[in-house]
């Protein structure tokens, strides 16, 4: 890790001046549960950080509109144990299935947004896009974990597991600038990035999220379901979170949103104009899963994830439904 | 000669008891110091810089800007100009800092040019691997063609088990600091008696000057026998800085690159059988690598355990890889041959449509103890309601399918070298002192237990001391020999210094020496509790003179002695869930029986087979290095991607320790080793039998699941 200077501003106007033009003149702290890992790696060396903990109005979780506002700072553990987040349950149990105690202790709601992919090439310093001589390694090399949708020339998982819920269940999120704030729908704010400087999210080195704006839970129906290969301390291999509006006993709305599949949450488009009109069951689950993967691009050894992306629609679907 | 024999089993106090550890508090409150928690007065940071590339030859290296940095007491060129690389992780330099970040910064600024050679990182297409691959055995037995014709059923299959690595939780390395009278070393050691000498061989300083000690090691797993070239480098800094003790432990990526790996295996088998299931004919293929120094394998222990076979035909291939070298790894080679063995003798048994418990039953004859064999099968298949749950393989229903497997296991023992010095002061108290090391397996308790049986005194009235050069000296704790090694030792110190206490008092209490018996803190007249002396009476007889007596365990002889032994079995069974739909492996329970002689602790028994059980479920689940060879490079050297099982992935595990009469008779063998064999074969065969599919290779994820049922959907 390099040296680097330390900022510990109280106020958003603060901590917005202490940003730079560039990652590497200066990045949000916040839990410290990826940038430090990032630092201490040699991937990340910014020369400031800026803690944004104690600024107060990036915390807490309030309602907001008849839907809630999530602080950019509300960390895993207050999401898991606030009663309105358990009105989303897409929210909720992706909030649980994150790592440990730990992480849920000190990982917050903008940092798993914000926090970068966890490529293996990435991480050891073979760039965002993977590459050697100006080759990508992903498609040749060891790619188990990589991405089977949208893949080239970017082929890391986008690993935010909130992040899939969000787009599912409608979400916004609010950046603020020292000259600027605005509001991007959650499926906007991820981006497959074609070229090495470019960041797999709308943010911009002067920016904070400030925090998510959820619209109302009432009427929908949402669930994730998560494929791991250990139960803790691990990233899903695969994740899908739906929110569904039944009316009649027929599907009016479906959201269908695949995590770790993408450089982005991949919205299953396919999959949702399938089941308008549907009722929930085995098969249009089951179908509902054939149809997200339709498209998908696995690579030399991740086919096997295009199984999982289908089962994850399958019961994601059936959770929501209240039929698992 | 006094009688060094154990009590009978009925008249036992001490041994045999269910002691908790005696180190277990402070172990779990953190007071526990290891030698990577040391922080001496003046203590300096050293860290290592390693290669980066899997092959390369160093062009130059500029330390200069390094030097420079402010905090930086000394740097070292371990590898210069000119010279080659062959792993990823190799040591180039070494810098020792006031502070870790200081040396961090340094190593950093060494620049080093390098140029790039070819490498190989991966054995598993033996295709690949060009005049990197070398013959390594051969054996033909019988007459395998013949046999295989005449054979009822034969089963063909490839089985692949990766390298894994020992992921030591207090990575490798230590303290030194070199005054000018001497060396103090603090080692995260197996061996701390002898590596002293070793590190003094390798600095040039007379092993009688060097003064090692450890109290506590956080894991070894045979990783940890010699200083290894960061000992002498941790050494030659303290040395270049002025005498400052200088802390260099391996940061986790190192650990995970250079301090060890277990090799792999890939072997093709080719099993015959007649139609009552006796396994007649035995054909392998196989190769393996553990780094530059490839993957050896004793040919001739296949197929493991049913060794007897008749027809056999096997040959081994080695395969060099630019990767950190291998080291010992619990059991050496056992898991392998077990995983590879049972999952062949696992899919005969199939083809043949037979119960494998009938089958593995039915074979126990090749083995070299059937009888016990026998038992431990039967006992594991009733602890894990064989009978009861147990369907072909596939019949499960639904998408989340049940099944069970077996695995079996055989480990040596016997007792490495060891002296023990056994002190009984006028006050009564009594130190047992031995230079041995504590791996986390109880060694301290079981020594106590062990002075407390022969001298009549609880527990607790043992002060046991082990860690330190200055005492007497015990071996390395390799190859499951410690127990056996410091039992028999602290048996004959506590027993010969016992005879001197009778010697002592036999006078006052009217009779000979050889008429006592030490029982529930008295010293009195066999079988006459009225003529005795509390155990403080007696020594008080002593006047000023404490009582100092050895006692020795020689390993080449010690089996004639009758206190310690070698030859273990063991069975284990796994009971596992899979679900068809995501390839995901459940293990519900995993059940081991064990023999290992006498059993000093059975508490501490348990709990060695519970730790070795939790091993091999990570191996079976998740465990594998994973290389590229497009980079040369090990991608997954941390604690993320290179996955251990938590808690929730574990399931419950049921350990049955054989300890009948006829067991407990052979003496005292070792435990480090035996149960961490036969799980991991266990597993598999309970996937196969779970989901209808043998899945060729460990770990078992759904990477690998999923591929083998054919639900790739590409
Ligand atoms: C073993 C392990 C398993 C994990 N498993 C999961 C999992 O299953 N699912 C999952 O989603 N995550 C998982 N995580 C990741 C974890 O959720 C993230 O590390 C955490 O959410 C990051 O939050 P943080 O507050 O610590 O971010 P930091 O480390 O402080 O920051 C991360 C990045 O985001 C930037 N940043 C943070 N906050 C803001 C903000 N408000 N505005 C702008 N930029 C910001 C930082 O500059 C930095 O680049 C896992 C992590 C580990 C170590």
């Amino acid at each position: 890790m390099q040296a680097f200077e330390y900022a510990n501003p109280a106020t958003l106007a603060e901590a917005l001046k202490s940003l730079g033009s560039s990652w590497d003149e200066a990045q949000v702290l916040a839990g410290g549960t990826d940038i430090i890992s990032l630092m201490k790696d040699d991937v990340a060396a910014p020369k400031r950080l800026v803690n944004i903990k104690n600024v107060k109005e990036l915390g807490g979780i309030a309602p907001h509109a008849g839907g809630l506002r999530i602080g950019a700072t509300a960390t895993f553990d207050e999401l898991a144990t606030n009663a309105a987040v358990r009105t989303y349950p897409a929210i909720r149990t992706a909030v649980l299935g994150v790592a440990s105690p730990q992480i849920r202790n000190m990982g917050t709601a903008g940092g798993d947004l914000c926090q970068r992919p966890r490529c293996w090439y990435y991480r050891a310093g073979f760039g965002l896009l993977a590459t050697k001589d100006g080759q990508p390694l992903v498609p040749n090399g060891e790619n188990r974990y990589h991405a089977i949708f949208g893949g080239g020339p970017a082929y890391f998982v986008s690993p935010s597991s909130l992040g899939p819920a969000l787009i599912a269940l409608g979400a916004k999120l609010t950046l603020e600038s020292a000259s600027d704030k605005r509001t991007v729908d959650a499926a906007k704010f991820f981006l497959a990035p074609g070229s090495e400087t470019e960041r797999e999210i709308d943010l911009k080195p002067n920016e904070i999220v400030t925090g998510i704006l959820l619209p109302a839970a009432a009427g929908e129906k949402s669930a994730t379901y998560e494929i791991r290969e250990r139960e803790m301390l691990d990233w899903p291999l695969v994740t899908a979170s739906v929110a569904l509006k039944i009316s009649g006993g027929k599907v009016s709305s479906a959201r269908v949103v695949l995590g770790h599949v993408a450089p982005m949450p991949w919205v299953a488009v396919a999959a949702e104009q399938y089941l308008l009109g549907k009722a929930i069951s085995e098969a249009t689950a089951e179908e509902a899963g054939a149809e997200a993967v339709k498209g998908a691009q696995p690579l030399s050894q991740n086919a096997y994830k295009v199984q999982l992306a289908k089962v994850a629609v399958k019961r994601a679907l059936l959770a929501a439904a209240g039929k698992a | 000669m006094p009688d060094y024999h154990w009590p009978p089993m009925d008249q036992r106090r001490a041994i045999g008891k269910r002691v908790a550890r005696l180190d277990g508090l402070q172990k779990s409150t953190g007071q526990a110091k290891y030698n990577s928690d040391l922080n001496l007065p003046g203590l300096l940071f050293g860290v290592l810089l390693t290669s980066p590339h899997a092959h390369a030859r160093i062009k130059s290296i500029d330390t200069s800007q390094a030097e420079k940095l402010p905090g930086v007491t000394s740097l070292r060129v371990i590898q210069g100009a000119g010279k080659e690389l062959n792993w990823q992780g190799q040591e180039i330099a070494s810098v020792a800092a006031t502070t870790e970040n200081i040396a961090r910064d340094a190593v950093r600024k060494i620049k080093v040019e390098y140029e790039v050679l070819p490498h190989l990182v991966k054995e598993s297409d033996l295709g690949k691997a060009g005049t990197r691959a070398k013959a390594a055995g051969e054996v033909t037995t019988g007459d395998p063609e013949k046999a295989f014709q005449e054979a009822d059923a034969v089963s063909e299959g490839l089985y692949a088990i990766p390298v894994i690595t020992h992921c030591c939780l207090e990575s490798h390395g230590q303290a030194v600091e070199w005054k000018p009278d001497g060396v103090n070393y603090y080692p995260s050691t197996q061996n701390l008696s002898a590596i002293g000498a070793e590190l003094g061989r390798s600095i040039g300083v007379p092993a009688a000057q060097i003064h090692s000690h450890m109290d506590h090691v956080g894991g070894g797993f045979g990783s940890k026998f010699p200083p290894d070239l960061w000992g002498a480098e941790c050494a030659q800094l303290s040395k270049a800085s002025g005498g400052r003790p200088v802390r260099l432990f391996l940061d986790r990526k190192q650990e995970l690159l250079i301090a060890g790996n277990r090799p792999s295996l890939f072997a093709k088998i080719k099993a015959g059988a007649k139609k009552d299931g006796t396994l007649t004919v035995w054909q392998s293929e196989s190769w393996a690598s553990g780094g530059i120094g490839g993957g050896g394998l004793n040919a001739d222990a296949l197929p493991y355990v049913f060794r007897n076979v008749e027809n056999r035909k096997i040959n081994h291939t080695s395969v060099s890889l630019n990767t950190g070298s291998a080291r010992a790894w619990r059991a050496p080679s056992n898991q392998q041959l077990s995983f590879v063995t049972c999952s062949a003798l696992d899919d005969l048994a199939a083809k043949l449509g037979m119960d494998p418990l009938a089958f593995f039953l039915k074979n126990v004859n090749l083995s070299n103890r059937p009888d016990v064999y026998k038992y431990q099968l039967e006992k594991a298949a009733d602890l894990a309601n064989w009978s009861k749950l147990w369907q072909g393989r596939g019949a499960s229903k639904g998408p989340i399918k049940r099944g069970l497997g077996i695995g079996v296991s055989m480990w040596g023992g016997l007792g490495h070298d060891s002296k023990c010095k056994t002190t009984i002061n006028p006050d009564g108290s009594v130190a047992v002192e031995l230079g041995s090391q504590d791996l986390g397996t109880g060694t301290r308790t079981c020594i106590a237990q062990v002075a407390a049986e022969t001298l009549g005194l609880p527990i607790a009235a043992i002060k046991v001391t082990i860690g330190d050069s200055s005492l007497p000296a015990s071996g390395a704790s390799g190859g499951s020999t410690t127990i056996g090694g410091v039992s028999a030792s602290t048996r004959k110190s506590s027993v010969n210094a016992l005879q001197k206490l009778f010697e002592a008092v036999a006078p006052q209490l009217g009779g000979n020496a050889d008429q006592l018996e030490a029982v529930d803190g008295r010293i009195q007249v066999k079988g006459t509790p009225s003529k005795g002396l509390s155990w403080r009476e007696a020594c008080r007889k002593l006047g000023v003179s404490k009582i100092e007596e050895m006692g020795e365990n020689v390993s080449r002889t010690a089996i004639r002695d009758g206190l310690i032994n070698q030859g273990t079995a063991g069975v284990q069974i796994a009971d596992v869930s899979v679900d068809v739909e995501t390839g995901k492996v459940k293990v519900n329970k995993l059940v081991a029986v064990q023999d290992c002689g006498l059993v000093i602790n059975p508490k501490l028994a348990e709990s060695q087979v519970y730790g070795a059980c939790i091993m091999s479920i990570c191996a079976a689940l998740l465990e594998e290095r994973i290389t590229d060879q497009q980079t040369g490079r090990v991608l997954n050297p941390d604690m993320e991607f290179y996955k251990l099982a938590g808690l929730a992935d574990i399931g419950d595990i049921v350990v049955h320790m054989d300890i009948r009469p006829d067991m407990d008779k052979r003496g005292v063998i070792g435990l480090g080793e035996p149960p961490a064999i036969a799980g991991i074969a266990a597993i598999a065969n309970a996937v196969a039998n779970a989901s209808g599919v043998r899945v060729a290779g460990v770990p078992l994820t759904p990477y690998r699941v999923l591929d083998a049922l054919g639900r790739r959907t590409a």
